[in-house]
């Protein structure tokens, strides 16, 4: 029991607190006490800021080109210099950053959220539901992603992203729902889960209410693992120019690019590199925390 | 008076900064008998780990133990080894875990007398095959071919009592040899240790939490608390005269078999300390009721109460124990109430059976498991029955069919007067909402990611009601606890707490019948005394009834109004709880009740047991007839053959015997038993 517990409990008993909190304030309690919580949102936080109102402040739009500098190292004009088209690298790159980040999350949360549902209805269910449900997973499972993803490719247009975003995250879910789908019925078998069926509480909320949670640890490092697949399968996706079109970036475009480029021209890769590297290790830290902070006896004696 | 076999000195045992034992003394003479008692965590186990020189190797151990003079700590791994299992022997709780799954049982005996003496492979068999019949394993040259898990439980214990025997030890360590075990197995084993003693003349030390299980068992008895010894005695002594008042507070909280009547137990307030942070002083002051400031200046030593019989306690001379006392005559007549009018449960004829499944990966049907055989009973409001049985008797199997609230497999099930078979969905959320469950564990049947208010707040969202806090408190307040711990989630509570929570999870609604699954048999005994009592007051105050199912026939007998005792998927004997235990009409109840070990030594010494031979039959393949006929020592000895003959081809249904009592037996005559 920490500090800010007793704290709570006590206000409750003053009877200040009407209502005692919920699992959701727990849960971001705990977080927030954890250095490694802390630090991962605040980092997550920070390209988050960069990504959307770093460029508020750059002269350069992503569309801009400068005809006056083309291939331009780091300069006070182009702060992290220029691309053979006189696009500005730190314009481009915030513009790559947001689509990255926003597709990433996306994609990582919506595959895992279809992967526990999916899975944890089939688990808990089992007959007829488990059957259909295990065969939709499967053939998505044989399906070939990739090709089926290059050949949507022109959906993805500008403006289009969304559908991209679900695309990804339809193939990504199906191994893990298949974890969930085994813990989900090991889970049912347990006693609080009976206690709850006995006290009334409908199927559906079981699931969401005790199964869900209880696999929370499996849920969130999938996720967190998610982030860093998304974005690297549209990384690769856009290599070979599907994916993000242009003229819109994301990190996967930029990545491709900068890469013919980065013997000779270092800025052009480096800097899209590294915040990549550091949204991963950020989204890591924060996956870490909060599987901490979903398990009440996880980091006690 | 011979000289000590084994004798400990001082022994302390450390983990790190935690003292786990802090300095026990005890020593045993070739054949006497040392009951060491305590809860659960009060050192015993270290105690005996020590002994043997098992301890895990992060510990620290210090003090003395010498076996026939040889001093034990300190020497060196091969002395130790010729030690172990020679001269010293050890009986675990978990007997399959002291057998090897991929040996013969036969050659793992062979293999013991053969570490220890220079004989062939041929005479070490030869042995191990006297060794199983000695301890009563039936047909032993054929079983001694089979593998552990070929082995009941009990069957199993007996396996490794034979092992501890094998080479003729000076002293045998028992480590709660029969708590996994039903309590007709339970006597049995308790009949083979004694008669394993008799055949090598060893002293046994036996380390239980049951005080019915030393009472009958023990020359003399140590009491532990916070990793000391705090009294110890002749067993007389100890029950009768004990001088320290958490024995006499142990001795209060254990719900008695041979006693009617409803005197509170008294429950030792609080939890023990754990061991990291002791009180300064008395390390029972926080829970004794006699404490005095005096008491947390420093530790009491063992202060000379009496021959042979010492006590940790300052104020033992003020100590008057209530003591187990003598068995209350049943003269006064079974104190017959009219029964309720309104039945809030009534199971008639309830069949249940499970497919007897084999193979991993294509399973095949190959049997039926009758789990539950038309079984009938009726539940009245205000009542609580008692549903009691070994393992595997079908008592949860039955109770589970009652709360699915679906048309049973056979029978009919009829809960407040709604029939399972003919249920609307806005019947069945009525139903659920008046009929609520307590499990065993309450740790297993509380979700660990929920909050204490969460968990309480669940069937009143689910049933529409406003969660609001003050119910919640309300609640906590109802079963003792403290309402400000409910931002605290259930791994924060003890065991006792934690059973608390259930029962105000169970309450939140208001129910009018409470099915309890053996609520307190994960509880030590001075907890589980506080969680009967408040089950007992909620009761009269919130007028419920309980369906309470349990194997300890003890507490059912303090808690229940009726009974019902099953056996092997039936019904064997059901009524008034005072006619079935004072009286029992059925032979198995007969020898359930005189199984029970009692917390009085004088009774226990002179008691006759009826003891039952081998194991529960297979639920798959029930004997023809009378299902208790395998084991029935009426049938085995009273019957003539021709009265066998209607055991054996007539199935008995429950007829009445006395006024609110009913037995399955063709041959039911009620008696009853010391
Ligand atoms: N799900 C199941 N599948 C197969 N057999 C079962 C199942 N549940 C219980 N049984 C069997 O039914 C019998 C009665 O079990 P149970 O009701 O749990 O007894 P108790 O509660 O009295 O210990 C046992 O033989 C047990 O092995
Ligand atoms: S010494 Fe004091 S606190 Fe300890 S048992 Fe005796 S009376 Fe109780
Ligand atoms: S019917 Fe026969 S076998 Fe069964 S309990 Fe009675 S005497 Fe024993
Ligand atoms: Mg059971």
């Amino acid at each position: 029991m920490t500090l800010s517990e007793e704290e709570l409990a006590e206000e409750l008993a003053d009877g200040t607190l009407t209502r005692p909190p919920s699992r959701a304030r727990m849960v971001a309690g705990r977080f927030f006490r954890s250095t490694q919580g802390l630090i991962g949102f605040a980092v997550l936080a920070l390209m988050f800021l960069l990504a959307f109102v770093g460029p508020l402040f750059s002269p350069w739009t992503y569309t801009d080109k400068d005809f006056t500098a083309f291939m331009q190292p780091p300069s006070a004009r182009h702060w992290f210099g220029t691309l053979q088209t006189g696009s500005d690298v730190f314009a481009v790159t915030l513009r790559g950053m947001q689509k990255s980040l926003v597709v990433g999350l996306l994609a990582a949360l919506v595959s895992t959220a279809l992967a526990a549902v999916v899975g944890a209805f089939a688990g808990y269910f089992l007959g007829w539901t488990d059957r259909v449900l295990s065969w939709v997973t499967d053939l998505l499972l044989v399906l070939p992603a990739f090709l089926i993803l290059a050949i949507l490719s022109p959906l993805f247009g500008s403006g289009q992203w969304p559908l991209f975003v679900v695309m990804l995250a339809l193939f990504l879910w199906m191994v893990t729902s298949k974890i969930v789908r085994g813990m989900a019925i090991s889970v049912k078998e347990r006693e609080f889960v009976q206690a709850a069926r006995y006290m009334g509480v409908p199927p559906v909320r079981i699931i969401f209410r005790h199964v869900i949670p209880n696999l929370s640890s499996l849920l969130i490092v999938d996720a967190t693992l998610n982030v860093s697949s998304a974005i690297l399968t549209e990384t690769s996706l856009s290599y070979f120019g599907f994916g993000i079109q242009p003229p819109d970036v994301s990190f996967g475009t930029l990545i491709a690019d900068g890469s013919l480029t980065a013997v000779y021209a270092p800025w052009t890769f480096w800097f899209v590199a590294g915040l990549l590297v550091v949204t991963v290790l950020a989204v890591n830290l924060v996956g870490d925390a909060l599987r901490d902070a979903f398990d009440p006896s996880s980091g006690k004696a | 008076m011979d000289e000590p076999v084994l004798e400990v000195t001082d022994l302390t045992v450390s983990f790190g900064d935690v003292r786990a034992v802090r300095g026990v003394s005890y020593a045993v003479r070739p054949g006497e008998v040392l009951g060491i008692v305590g809860e659960s965590g009060s050192g015993k186990s270290v105690t005996s780990a020590a002994v043997m020189g098992l301890l895990p190797p992060g510990a620290r151990v210090t003090g003395s133990v010498r076996l026939r003079g040889k001093e034990l700590i300190g020497a060196p791994e091969r002395a130790l080894n010729s030690f172990r299992g020679k001269s010293l022997s050890m009986v675990f709780q978990d007997p399959l875990s002291a057998l090897t799954p991929v040996y013969r049982v036969g050659d793992q005996i062979a293999e013991a007398v053969r570490v220890h003496q220079r004989v062939g492979k041929e005479t070490a068999l030869v042995k191990a095959i006297e060794l199983l019949e000695l301890v009563g394993i039936p047909r032993p040259a054929e079983r001694a071919l089979a593998f552990p898990h070929e082995f009941s439980g009990g069957m199993r214990q007996r396996v490794v009592i034979a092992m501890a025997i094998a080479n003729d030890p000076d002293v045998i360590i028992c480590d709660e040899p029969t708590t996994a075990l039903d309590v007709t197995i339970q006597a049995q084993i308790l009949e083979v240790l004694k008669r394993a003693q008799a055949k090598t003349g060893a002293a046994i030390i036996m380390i239980t939490h049951d005080l019915g299980v030393v009472a009958g068992f023990a020359d003399r008895v140590l009491v532990m608390y916070a990793g000391r010894p705090v009294e110890v005695g002749g067993v007389d002594d100890i029950y009768y005269r004990s001088r320290m008042p958490y024995t006499a507070g142990l001795l209060g909280s254990v719900p008695r078999v041979d006693r009617r009547g409803r005197q509170p137990l008294t429950p030792i307030e609080g939890n023990p300390p754990s061991p990291a942070a002791l009180p300064p002083g008395c390390p029972f002051a926080p829970r004794c009721p006699m404490h005095v400031s005096a008491c947390d200046e420093e530790e009491p030593p063992l202060f000379e109460v009496g021959p042979e019989h010492r006590a940790a306690c300052i104020r033992w001379q003020e100590v008057h124990p209530r003591g187990p006392g003598r068995h209350a005559a049943p003269s006064d007549g079974p104190r017959l109430r009219a029964r309720g009018e309104r039945s809030v449960l009534e199971v008639h004829q309830l069949v249940k059976d499970y497919p007897l499944l084999k193979g991993a990966v294509f399973k095949r049907r190959i049997g039926t498991v009758h789990a539950v055989a038309r079984v009938s009973f009726d539940l009245r409001q205000g009542e609580t029955l008692g549903l009691v049985g070994e393992s595997g008797s079908g008592k949860t199997t039955a109770l589970t069919q009652i709360l699915e609230l679906a048309a049973p497999q056979e029978g009919r099930i009829v809960v407040l007067g709604h029939d399972t078979a003919r249920l609307s969905r806005a019947e069945r959320t009525e139903i659920r909402r008046d009929m609520q469950v307590v499990f065993q564990d309450p740790l297993a049947s509380l979700d660990p990611r929920m909050t204490v208010h969460d968990i309480l707040a669940e069937p009143l969202r689910t049933h529409g009601r406003p969660d609001s806090g003050r119910r919640v408190r309300e609640l906590l307040a109802l079963v003792g606890l403290d309402p400000a711990h409910a931002a605290r989630y259930p791994q924060d509570f003890s065991g006792g707490q934690r059973q608390r929570i259930a029962i105000a999870r169970a309450l939140a609604l208001e129910p009018r019948l409470l099915v309890l699954d053996e609520p307190v048999s994960a509880l030590d005994v001075s907890i589980q005394a506080g969680v009967i009592n408040l089950l007992d007051s909620l009761k009269a105050r919130l007028g419920l009834s309980y369906l309470f199912v349990a194997h300890d026939l003890a507490v059912v007998r303090y808690i229940a109004d009726r009974v019902a005792v099953m056996y092997l998927g039936r019904i064997a004997e059901i009524g008034h709880v005072d006619a079935v235990y004072d009286h029992p009409a059925h032979p198995y109840t007969q020898a359930l009740l005189s199984a029970i070990p009692l917390p009085d030594p004088e009774r226990e010494r002179s008691r006759e047991r009826i003891l039952l031979e081998g194991d529960l039959p297979s639920p798959a393949n029930p004997p023809t007839g009378c299902r208790f006929r395998t084991r029935c020592p009426k049938f085995r000895t009273e019957l003539t053959g021709e009265e066998r003959e209607l055991c054996v081809g007539v199935e008995p249904e429950v007829r009445p015997v006395g006024e609110d009592q009913g037995a399955a037996c063709h041959y039911a005559d009620r008696r009853g038993v010391g």
